[in-house]
């Protein structure tokens, strides 16, 4: 049973990345975007760059990891092909972290590759290129469990674009990403502790910037968290759109 | 009973279900449907738009859940042993469902690796039914840019590639041209030789009369009743009629008239009789035999036109 869980995990992901994810819009949109925002930020208010990467990194890992996430499992649900996951000999949480490991490998990609960009543009030490990987497979498998949250709540493909960004939006400007989260309002300061991009950039930060060069158990224990509390919700609310 | 003499057991049924019922808020879908599909089998639902065939369907293959009732299939239960009924059961549902992305090959690889068929089995198992169901020239061609009937064939292979023991078809010849539907019917007709029992949909009453070995007519969630094509027609009161064609010399003015078979003579007599009173000729005499759709309309109050008219006639 287990094993048979495993390798639908492991193939359904795979199909994912060839039917879905490597296609040059896909990867583009995951780094520009982000990349795009930060020079942005960064010719209207020059300061430290190298501060800024963390939120980079974290950013990226966002987009990507739930840009086709958000719509993938409505599309397939939309045309019929998710029945042909539904129909195999596997868990429904088995297909589900199926679609989730998809958008975490396209995510890692995407973002590792930024990740080693600012590492080596930033003079960062190779060292702490580990917990980092580290950091970023959390802040990965957090966001595409948002992606897969997203795509089982809504029932059409536009819809989970509008929601995927009536939360990613908000996240860029709460989080921590270009402002630290100490000088917002205390209100705001409250709300991004229930936002998973906060701990991603701080774990990322501590990494990247930090003395200690691991991220804490705070952060990744709260990006741990989300990953199940979402993929929990997703779990339930697909289990009643099937039924 | 003789010590050491074989015991012949009956055979597990395919299916079996009891009292399966599906509401969806106060809509009840499929109410209380209790039947018996025997290994080898075809079984056909035969039905009007919206009558519990595809919600049936859905239930028996995990789909969906059950409201109330259950199911064996495969002589596991439906809601303890899913994952090994999955194993061994195919569905072909009505829309054709692959990946548009993957080309008709890799949609065939795909099914292979998520139903465990052995890496060294999935390459040949593919070509296999590739070539059976003459796909090998659009192996590489994405499954979005095949025909129609291109798309059907290559879900009923995708349906087959863990060659599974029950094949559920839902309307499965729906939107085809005549000659992709003749091909998926002697398809079907292979498959039971090969022993692979069949579940079938259908609102086509001349499919479900030319596949079925036997046929439940359900309307409106419900069972009428379930026998064998002839078995129907024999309930439904219907007999071989003497069919008598009158026209006017001129060919116009057409009328037909029928007899009970059992007397031809008297019936003909009767008609030639009716032509020379009203001036007209015979032009032909012919048998005619009870049809399902006779059984159909008997049995069910509902006429033919009205399952043709929900979906389309072809």
């Amino acid at each position: 049973m287990w094993r048979d869980d495993l390798r639908g995990i492991f193939y359904i992901a795979l199909k994912d990345l060839r039917a879905y994810y490597l296609k040059p819009p896909n990867i583009s949109w995951g780094m520009i975007f982000p990349g795009a925002l930060i020079l942005a930020f960064a010719i209207r208010t020059p300061g430290d760059l190298r501060a800024l990467a963390p939120g980079l990194v974290a950013m990226t890992a966002l987009f990507s990891a739930t840009s086709m996430e958000a719509i993938v499992i409505t599309f397939e649900r939309r045309v019929g092909a998710l029945e042909r996951l539904l129909l195999a000999p596997i868990t429904l949480q088995a297909m589900l972290a199926g679609k989730v490991l998809g958008g975490v490998l396209f995510g890692l990609l995407v973002s590792g590759v930024v990740l080693v960009g600012v590492t080596a543009g930033f003079g960062l030490t190779a060292w702490r290129l580990g917990p980092a990987l580290l950091a970023l497979l959390l802040t990965n498998v957090a966001f595409s469990t948002l992606g897969a949250f997203v795509s089982v709540a809504v029932h059409e493909v536009f819809e989970a674009q509008t929601l995927a960004n009536f939360i990613r939006f908000p996240m860029i400007f709460l989080c921590g990403v270009f402002v630290p989260l100490a000088e917002l309002p205390p209100a705001l300061q409250v709300l991004a502790r229930f936002l998973p991009l906060t701990y991603a950039v701080e774990a990322l930060r501590e990494v990247l910037l930090g003395v200690r060069g691991w991220p804490s158990v705070l952060d990744l224990g709260a990006l741990a968290g989300f990953t199940a509390a979402l993929f929990t919700l997703a779990t339930v609310v697909l289990k009643r759109r099937l039924d | 009973m003789t010590e050491g003499q074989p015991v012949a057991m009956p055979a597990v049924p395919a299916i079996e279900t009891e009292n399966l019922t599906k509401t969806y808020g106060d809509v009840i879908a499929v109410n209380g449907v209790s039947f018996q599909v025997q290994p080898g089998e075809v079984f056909a639902f035969l039905g009007p738009n919206g009558a519990g065939k595809t919600t049936t369907i859905r239930m028996l293959t995990g789909l969906t859940r059950p409201t109330a009732g259950g199911a064996r299939i495969l002589g596991l239960d439906l809601h303890r042993d899913l994952p090994r009924i999955k194993k061994q059961v195919g569905l072909v549902p009505e829309r054709s469902n692959l990946y548009d992305e993957l080309s008709a090959r890799d949609n065939l690889i795909f099914m292979g690796q998520l139903y465990g068929v052995p890496r060294r089995e999935r390459g040949p198992r593919a070509d296999e039914l590739l070539r059976r169901f003459r796909l090998e020239e659009k192996r590489d061609v994405p499954f979005a840019r095949l025909s129609r009937g291109m798309k059907r064939a290559l879900t009923v292979a995708a349906a087959l590639v863990h060659r599974p023991r029950l094949l559920f078809l839902d309307e499965p010849t729906v939107g085809l041209d005549v000659v992709s539907a003749h091909a998926l019917r002697a398809l079907i007709g292979r498959l039971r030789d090969e022993g692979v029992t069949i579940f079938l949909t259908t609102h086509y009453l001349e499919e479900a009369e030319r596949l079925a070995d036997r046929v439940a007519l359900i309307v409106q969630g419900r069972i009428v009743v379930t026998d064998m094509v002839e078995g129907l027609k024999v309930r439904a009161g219907h007999e071989v009629k003497v069919e008598v064609r009158l026209a006017d010399p001129t060919g116009e003015g057409e009328e037909w008239l029928r007899f009970p078979a059992g007397d031809v003579e008297a019936a003909v007599r009767v008609a030639l009789a009716r032509a020379e009173a009203e001036g007209k000729r015979v032009v032909s005499i012919n048998t005619v035999q009870p049809t399902l759709e006779d059984a159909f309309i008997e049995l069910t109050g509902l006429s033919a036109e009205v399952m043709r008219a929900e979906k389309g006639n072809r």
